[in-house]
C-alpha cells in the first residue's frame, strides 16, 4: 500500500448543512487504492499554515479515480477549503490510515456529527446485512439520502426535532438495533459510550479515532493515543492513530474518563 | 562541483540532514523518497528506558509555524539498536543519533550503548522545552552544560554535537560553555518555547500549556543565533530553525552553518530535506560555485 502525494483536482463543491461541505475531488492514484474508514491530508495553499489537514473519506468511485470528502469549517484552512470550485487544485496525500475491517457480520454503523461521512463507503463496502444509526444536532441531517440507500437508518437529534432526543446511544436505546459488530465514527464521549455498550454486551466493536496531526504518517508521535497493548512503534502502549489507526477495536484503547 | 561537508572529521556527501524529533528513524520517510539523498539522518531523541511522552493534544500550529510538545516518546536504546539502527544503515547517509535522558547519567548510558555502534555522530539533546526534567535544565546554565559535555565527552566515541537552546539570553554564552566542555560540533537552533490558547475552550492548545515553536516563522532568530554563535567559537555549526528549501538552507550557510537541518518543512512535505538538498545545487550552479564549503560564514 502506498501513499501518494498529489494535487487533485476539484470536480465539484457544496454546502450541505451549514458549515458543513462535500467535496469532489480526482486523484491520480490515491482513489484507486483508498478503502473505508481512511483518510486524506489536505495541505493549505497558503503555506502559512504549514501542517495538513486530515480529513476523513466518505465515497470512493474508484472507476472516476474520485473521493468524495465531507467535512466541516473549523478553522482558516478548512475555510479555504471551503471555497475551492470545481477545476481547482488541491494537494492532498493518502490513502493514510488502516481503514474499517469488512466483517460478515450483521453490523450497526454508528456515526455522529462530523464522524457520519466515513459510514457512507464503509456501508457501500460492507457486503452484510446493516442498519445505521446517526446522530445530529439538528433536524439538518446531510447525507440523508445517500445514508438511507445503504439500509434502515435510525436517527438522534441534540434538539430532539427528528427521532431519539439525545445522542446516538439514546437512539439505539429507543430503538434498539441488533448487530453482531459495531463500527462507530464521532467525538470522543460518543465513542466512550459505544465503547461500554458494546463491552457490556459483548459486541465486537470498531472505533475510528480523532486527534490533532502533523506529518499524518507516524513520524511525528503527535496524534497518539493510550491502548492497553503495547504499541509496536515505542513499547509504552502509545499508539498512532494515523498510522496503527484511526480505526481502533474498542478493547484496544483506553479513552481516559 | 563539491558538496561535501566535514563535520569533526565525518564526512558528509551533502549539508543536509534531518533536524531531530521530525524524521523518527527515517523508517515512514523511506516511503515517499530515499534517504541515501541526505547528507545524514539525525534520529528523533533515544533514551536508555522507552519514555511515554506527554499527554495530547501534543502539538497547535501557528501562524508560520507549530508548537509540540511531544515529550520525547521513544523506543529507548535497545528497540533502537535493534530495529531503528540497522534500518537505518542500509542506506548510503550518515546516522546522527540524538540523545535524551533526565540525569547526566542517563545520557551517559546511551552514550556508552552507542560506542560500539556503527553510528556516526552523538547529538546530546540538552535543549528539549517540553520534558520536567533533564533536557532545557542542562542547556540553560552554562555551568550545567559544560559539566555535562564533558562527561558524555568521557564515554562518547563518536564525535559530540551539543544541540543548544535558544530559550537563553545569549547563545554564544552557551555555545563556549559547550566548546569549553570539549563539543566537537555545535548544533542550533532547538524550538523556542510558546503558547497558544483555546479561546472558544478558554484551554491552553496543546495540554503541556508550552510548547516548542518551530516552523519558517523562527527562521529569522535561528539565523541569527548561527551568525552569532559561528562568530563566537570555532566549532562546525548545523544550523537549523524554519529550513522550507535550498535558499533557505543557503542563508544558514552564508551565515557560518557547516551543515542545515530541515525539520518542521517535512510535515508539510516528506521529500523537503532532499529537495533542499537539491535547491542547494541549483544554487551552486547559478552562481557557478565549485565547492560548497567556499561559502561557509561568508557574510561577515
Amino acid at each position: 500500500m502506498g501513499k501518494y502525494k498529489e494535487n487533485a483536482r476539484v470536480l465539484d463543491q457544496m454546502e450541505i448543512s451549514p458549515g458543513i461541505f462535500s467535496l469532489w475531488i480526482q486523484t491520480e492514484q490515491i482513489a484507486e487504492e483508498a478503502r473505508a474508514g481512511q483518510f486524506l491530508s489536505l495541505y493549505s495553499a497558503d503555506e502559512s499554515r504549514l501542517l495538513p489537514r486530515p480529513i476523513s473519506i466518505c465515497t470512493i468511485d474508484r472507476e472516476k479515480k474520485a473521493l468524495r470528502l465531507v467535512y466541516r469549517v473549523a478553522g482558516a484552512g478548512t475555510r479555504e477549503f471551503s471555497g475551492l470550485k470545481a477545476g481547482d487544485t488541491l494537494e492532498v496525500m493518502g490513502p493514510l490510515g488502516n481503514g474499517f475491517p469488512l466483517l460478515k457480520k450483521k453490523a450497526l454503523l454508528i456515526g455522529g456529527g462530523i464522524g457520519i461521512p466515513p459510514m457512507i463507503e464503509l456501508a457501500r463496502e460492507l457486503e452484510c446485512e446493516k442498519s445505521l444509526v446517526m446522530g445530529y444536532r439538528t433536524d439538518i441531517r446531510f447525507l440523508k439520502e445517500e445514508l438511507e440507500e445503504q439500509g434502515p437508518v435510525y436517527y438522534a437529534t441534540e434538539d430532539g426535532s427528528f427521532g431519539a432526543k439525545g445522542t446516538v446511544l439514546d437512539a439505539m436505546e429507543k430503538y434498539k438495533p441488533e448487530a453482531e459488530v459495531l463500527y462507530a465514527c464521532g467525538p470522543t464521549p460518543m465513542l466512550r459510550a459505544i465503547q461500554s455498550y458494546a463491552r457490556e454486551r459483548g459486541i465486537e466493536c470498531y472505533l475510528s479515532l480523532e486527534e490533532r496531526m502533523a506529518c499524518g504518517i507516524g513520524a511525528c508521535l503527535a496524534c497518539v493515543c493510550k491502548s492497553q497493548e503495547e504499541d509496536s512503534h515505542t513499547h509504552v502502549k502509545n499508539k498512532r492513530i494515523c498510522r496503527e489507526g484511526p480505526v481502533f477495536r474498542a478493547e484496544e484503547v483506553d479513552l481516559g474518563s | 562541483m563539491n558538496t561535501k561537508v566535514t563535520l569533526a572529521g565525518v564526512e558528509l556527501k551533502n549539508p543536509v540532514m534531518t533536524a531531530s524529533g521530525t524524521f523518527g528513524s527515517g523508517a515512514e520517510y523511506s516511503e515517499f523518497f530515499d534517504l541515501s539523498a541526505l547528507g545524514a539522518v539525525v534520529t528523533k531523541g533515544v533514551a536508555h528506558v522507552p519514555w511515554p511522552g506527554n499527554p495530547t493534544p501534543r502539538i497547535a500550529e501557528t501562524r508560520g509555524g507549530m508548537l509540540n510538545a511531544i515529550g520525547l516518546q521513544n523506543p529507548g536504546i535497545d528497540v533502537f539498536l535493534e530495529r531503528d539502527l540497522p534500518f537505518l544503515r542500509q542506506f548510503d547517509t550518515r546516522v546522527i543519533v540524538n540523545v535524551c535522558g533526565k540525569t547526566v547519567e542517563d545520557y551517559c548510558r546511551v552514550v556508552e550503548r552507542l560506542s560500539e555502534a556503527p553510528v556516526d555522530l552523538l547529538e546530546i539533546n540538552v535543549s528539549c522545552p517540553n520534558v520536567k526534567e533533564g533536557g532545557i535544565a542542562f542547556g540553560q546554565d552554562p555551568k550545567a552544560l559544560e559539566a555535562i559535555t564533558r562527561q558524555v565527552k568521557k564515554y562518547a566515541r563518536q564525535p559530540v554535537i551539543m544541540k543548544l537552546s535558544p530559550n537563553v539570553t545569549d547563545i554564544t554564552e552557551m555555545a563556549r560553555a559547550a566548546e569549553a566542555g570539549g563539543a566537537d560540533v555545535l548544533s542550533l537552533i532547538n524550538t523556542l518555547t510558546g503558547m497558544k490558547i483555546d479561546i472558544h475552550r478558554r484551554t491552553f492548545a496543546i495540554a503541556n500549556k508550552t510548547g516548542g515553536m518551530s516552523g519558517p516563522a523562527v527562521k529569522p532568530v535561528a539565523l541569527r543565533m548561527v551568525y552569532q554563535t559561528a562568530r563566537a567559537v570555532r566549532l562546525p555549526i548545523i544550523g537549523m530553525g524554519g529550513i522550507c528549501n535550498g535558499e533557505d538552507a543557503m542563508e544558514f550557510i552564508l551565515a557560518g552553518a557547516t551543515a542545515v537541518a530541515v525539520g518542521t518543512a517535512s510535515f508539510r512535505d516528506p521529500c523537503a530535506a532532499k529537495k533542499t538538498a537539491e535547491g542547494i545545487v541549483r544554487y551552486m550552479e547559478q552562481y557557478q560555485v565549485e565547492d560548497i564549503r567556499e561559502l561557509i560564514g561568508v557574510v561577515e
